[in-house]
């Protein structure tokens, strides 16, 4: 049994600890928002943030989450409302999309901590993320809005 | 309600709801449980709207949404016509798959998105459809009002009487009106004169964007169907291969899983977790059947590829030649010849493959839930697979992760599904590993390529002569459905052909050569197919004539497509947006046209080369596409801007190739895709004219390869031949 909160909501599943928090959100949890692309931490689509800190959810066992908070995509706002979900909207970043929580998660935790980065400052923190259809450049747009908008 | 004839082609059930009204110009699904399609039926292009008492429109949109922002685009069409207010649109699949209905005019009237097709297809039926419905509406109003339909006119969404002043809302319309019992025949002049147009060529936010900034998007990997399992596939390393000897005892051991089954091509792994069947598929050991395919050796095909290029005993096939090439060649004053190499590459869309399938217990009928490019093969191959009638197989649809053109033609993933679904009787989500998603990928095909040109005495550009090595996707189609091997094909493929016979420049002649070499990789149709790797040796060459004849990459370009002016105007637009005459300092440019379908493009690239440790770095690069009326601009001008991000994988970095008949990639740790750190500054002009639009999915990504091996040869006299320009290639290049 380990237990954590998502989104704010307490939760306890019982699953073997080393099942990774990506099927646990996904799969037991039903958050399908978190997406599976690589496996291997090398897309960035299984983005979350435990404890504020970006991390790929699919190389996360669900044992090391055990008292921490997860914040999905799902949970980022109530209704689209965050700074960086108006922004992509605005921008019309999204082609395909299935890239795009990720991103967004990747992205949110810079500006909790930077709210002004540099071009180059964002490339470093997102370049660990893939977008297969190319968005990369609306990314960096978006990005610069929300930290412009708030 | 009645029922129609069986032979009448439009089933149009207008009918009324428990609401009172329902101005329904749908299809009533239950008509179509069981009965066959007629075969010569025409297109009905009024099944397409439904307007609800609150004003709610739902339109119809028929393609499948990778991205490519055409499920919007189309239903923007629609609305134009229609004069719908954009604000109260609801956009819908087709309630049911009917070609007859929903196909594509253009494309067999298959429900099949690809080939950049369908905006082309669906413009003007959509636009058909839009005046239509908005016909029936007036008509209604009228006899309401007893006044003459000319007298009336519409704004987004209301129908005017200027005469009486009075304003009625489509949704208000919809309680009353009652369906005509034939609806109105459509002609041109009753379409919109483009001045008037409201939503196509005016960029408008994408329906499908607020779910995918949320994670409330269901694409097809998120499907839950109550009661489902889950399965991990472990498919033949090689084409043909089939399982002899299955070691199941350590997969079986995991906590969950239940059954281990065999399939004709893999073993597929089923338990009640994600984790535990890819775990498990993970620790089956599997011996395969020997298949010819097991050898294969892609690099020493590649060598073979292009020794059959240089041979010109070799005869292939011809694919749309203009002219006497070899004639012409045998008369020139000077004669140019450049040989050039591409690797396969893969899709590798962010959603791994997927499908869930629940088959009956009788096996004769299956619901399937996933994200496809064609519901046609989904429905079509799966109901011949079970045996059973089309009309047994019920297709649920969703956004696709990326396609690409990987989720067309094959509908590998839902076989699994289905098959296994079938084996333990229960629904079963299918989910592939990246790994299985690259190891049992389809490629867009390896080629080598031999050009020779002519020049006659004055310098003109007078015979060419294309021969491209590959093999066929056609082949390798037609033999997979069958598992025999490919054979030589006398059809000449297209998908591998695309551009060659350069209808963008006028040289009077040409003879491109399909030389087909088969060998065992599986193939399919990518994002830009042919073009991709023909553009790249064509636009290579093409600057090495222009080398060879002592002129400026683009004058040259402008000299040989005189008469064609687009190519020029686009020529002339991409020369302005990169001020193509400034010399740089350490950087250059290049150039390079691409030619789909009557979609052109022009790109320029600005590249820098580190000689010590061979990487490239694409600082800017500038394109002007014309795909006549551009629908959604901005939606147009984002799809070569990928396309460019797409095209810039295969310069740098991505290769897929195959050893002991095993691709030699895994993930995308050593499949690598361009990230944010290689794109550069990337401009887009899109050029929208009256032309009926002419697709754009697929642009942008053949331009990239000859715009960048033109900059690096103009920046440092060396010409490179082969994608990728992977650093070591750049290095021995230089003789570093």
């Amino acid at each position: 049994m380990v237990a954590f909160t998502v989104n704010g909501q307490r939760k306890e599943v019982s699953v073997d600890g080393n099942t990774p928090l990506l099927w646990v959100l996904r799969e037991h949890l039903k958050l399908t928002g978190t997406k599976f692309g690589c496996g291997i931490a090398s897309c960035g689509a299984c983005t979350v943030h435990i404890d504020g800190k970006a991390t790929r959810s699919c190389a996360m066992p669900v044992s090391l989450v055990e008292g921490k908070s997860i914040t999905t995509i799902e949970g980022l706002s109530p209704d689209g409302s965050h700074p960086l979900q108006k922004a992509w909207i605005a921008e019309q970043v999204p082609q395909c999309g299935y890239c795009q929580s990720g991103q967004i998660m990747q992205a949110a935790e810079l500006l909790a901590s930077n709210k002004a980065p540099t071009r180059d400052q964002i490339v470093t923190h997102m370049d660990g993320n893939v977008c297969r259809c190319g968005t990369y450049l609306r990314i960096i747009s978006a990005i610069q809005r929300a930290a412009r908008e708030g | 309600m009645a029922a129609s004839k069986p032979q009448v082609n439009r089933r149009v059930f207008l009918r009324e709801t428990a609401l009172g009204l329902t101005l329904a110009l749908t299809i009533d699904p239950r008509a179509f449980l069981g009965e066959a399609l007629a075969a010569d039926a025409p297109f009905a292009a009024n099944l397409w709207v439904t307007i609800a008492p609150d004003g709610v429109i739902s339109i119809v949109s028929p393609p499948a949404e990778m991205g490519q922002g055409t499920f919007t685009a189309l239903a923007a069409v629609l609305a134009d016509e229609l004069d719908a207010d954009w604000a109260k649109v609801k956009i819908v699949h087709p309630p049911v798959w009917d070609e007859k209905t929903y196909g594509n005019p253009q494309f067999f009237n298959f429900l099949h998105t690809v080939a950049s097709m369908a905006t082309r297809g669906y413009f003007k039926p959509m636009r058909i459809a839009g005046a239509q419905a908005r016909r029936v509406l007036l008509d209604a109003v009228a006899a309401r009002w007893n006044v003459p339909v000319g007298e009336l006119s519409t704004e987004p969404s209301v129908v005017v009487h200027q005469a009486s002043s009075r304003r009625i809302s489509y949704g208000e319309i919809a309680s009353f009106a009652k369906a005509p019992a034939a609806l109105p025949k459509i002609e041109d002049k009753d379409l919109k004169p483009s001045a008037s147009f409201r939503y196509i060529g005016k960029d408008l936010p994408r329906v499908d964007l607020a779910g995918k900034v949320t994670g409330a998007t269901t694409f097809g990997m998120d499907v839950q169907v109550p009661g489902m399992v889950y399965a991990s596939v472990l498919h033949t390393p090689y084409q043909g291969g089939a399982p002899v000897t299955v070691d199941d005892a350590a997969a079986r051991r995991v906590p969950g899983i239940t059954d281990v089954v065999r399939l004709p091509d893999g073993v597929g792994v089923v338990g009640t977790s994600v984790e535990a069947t890819h775990a498990a598929r993970n620790l089956l050991k599997v011996t395969w059947s020997d298949a010819p395919a097991a050898s294969y050796d892609s690099e020493r095909a590649l060598e073979e590829f292009a020794a059959i290029a240089r041979d010109k005993s070799r005869a292939g096939l011809p694919y749309k030649p203009v002219g006497d090439a070899k004639a012409a060649l045998a008369g020139a004053a000077k004669i140019v010849r450049g040989e050039y190499r591409t690797r396969y590459v893969c899709h590798a869309a962010m959603e791994p493959l997927n499908a869930t399938a629940s088959v009956s217990a009788d096996g004769k009928s299956a619901t399937i839930w996933a994200g496809t490019q064609s519901p046609t093969n989904v429905q079509s191959q799966i109901a011949r697979l079970l045996q059973t009638e089309r009309s047994n197989v019920t297709f649920h649809q969703h956004f696709l992760g990326g396609g690409f053109g990987r989720r067309g033609s094959e509908q590998d993933v839902v076989y699994d599904a289905v098959r296994l679904s079938k084996a333990v009787g229960k629904p079963v989500k299918v989910i592939w590993s990246r790994e299985e998603d690259i190891a049992f990928g389809k490629f867009r095909p390896m080629t080598a390529h031999s050009i020779e040109a002519g020049l006659d005495a004055g310098g003109k550009l007078i015979a060419w002569h294309h021969r491209v090595v590959a093999e066929s996707v056609f082949a390798y189609r037609q033999s997979s459905a069958v598992n025999t091997p490919p054979g030589t094909t006398n059809t000449v493929d297209s998908v591998v052909m695309f551009t060659t016979p350069l209808a963008h420049y006028a040289i009077p002649n040409k003879l491109p050569e399909f030389v087909v070499q088969p060998h065992h990789a599986r193939l399919s149709t990518l994002r830009g197919v042919g073009v991709g790797h023909n553009a790249f040796a064509i636009e290579s060459f093409i600057d090495e004539l222009a080398k060879e004849s002592g002129k400026d990459p683009i004058a040259f370009r402008l000299d040989i497509s005189q008469g064609l002016p687009r190519v020029q105007t686009l020529l002339r637009t991409v020369a302005e947006m990169s001020d193509w005459t400034r010399k740089r300092d350490g950087t250059a440019l290049g150039v390079a046209v691409q030619e789909k379908e009557d979609t052109l493009a022009a790109g320029v690239a600005e590249v820098s080369v580190d000689r010590a440790s061979g990487r490239i770095k694409v600082h800017n690069f500038w394109a002007a596409i014309d795909a006549g009326i551009a629908v959604q601009p901005r939606n147009l001008a984002a799809q070569t801007e990928g396309g460019i991000v797409w095209g810039l994988g295969h310069v740098l970095r991505e290769k897929i190739t195959i050893k002991d008949g095993r691709v030699q990639q895994t993930n995308y740790t050593d499949y690598q895709v361009a990230r944010m750190s290689d794109v550069p500054n990337i401009e887009v002009k899109v050029i929208s004219t009256d032309h009926p639009p002419t697709g754009a999915g697929e642009d942008g990504v053949p331009l990239v390869a000859g715009a960048v091996g033109n900059a690096i040869a103009t920046l440092t006299g060396v010409r490179l031949r082969e994608l990728p320009f992977a650093p070591e290639r750049v290095r021995a290049a230089f003789g570093a």
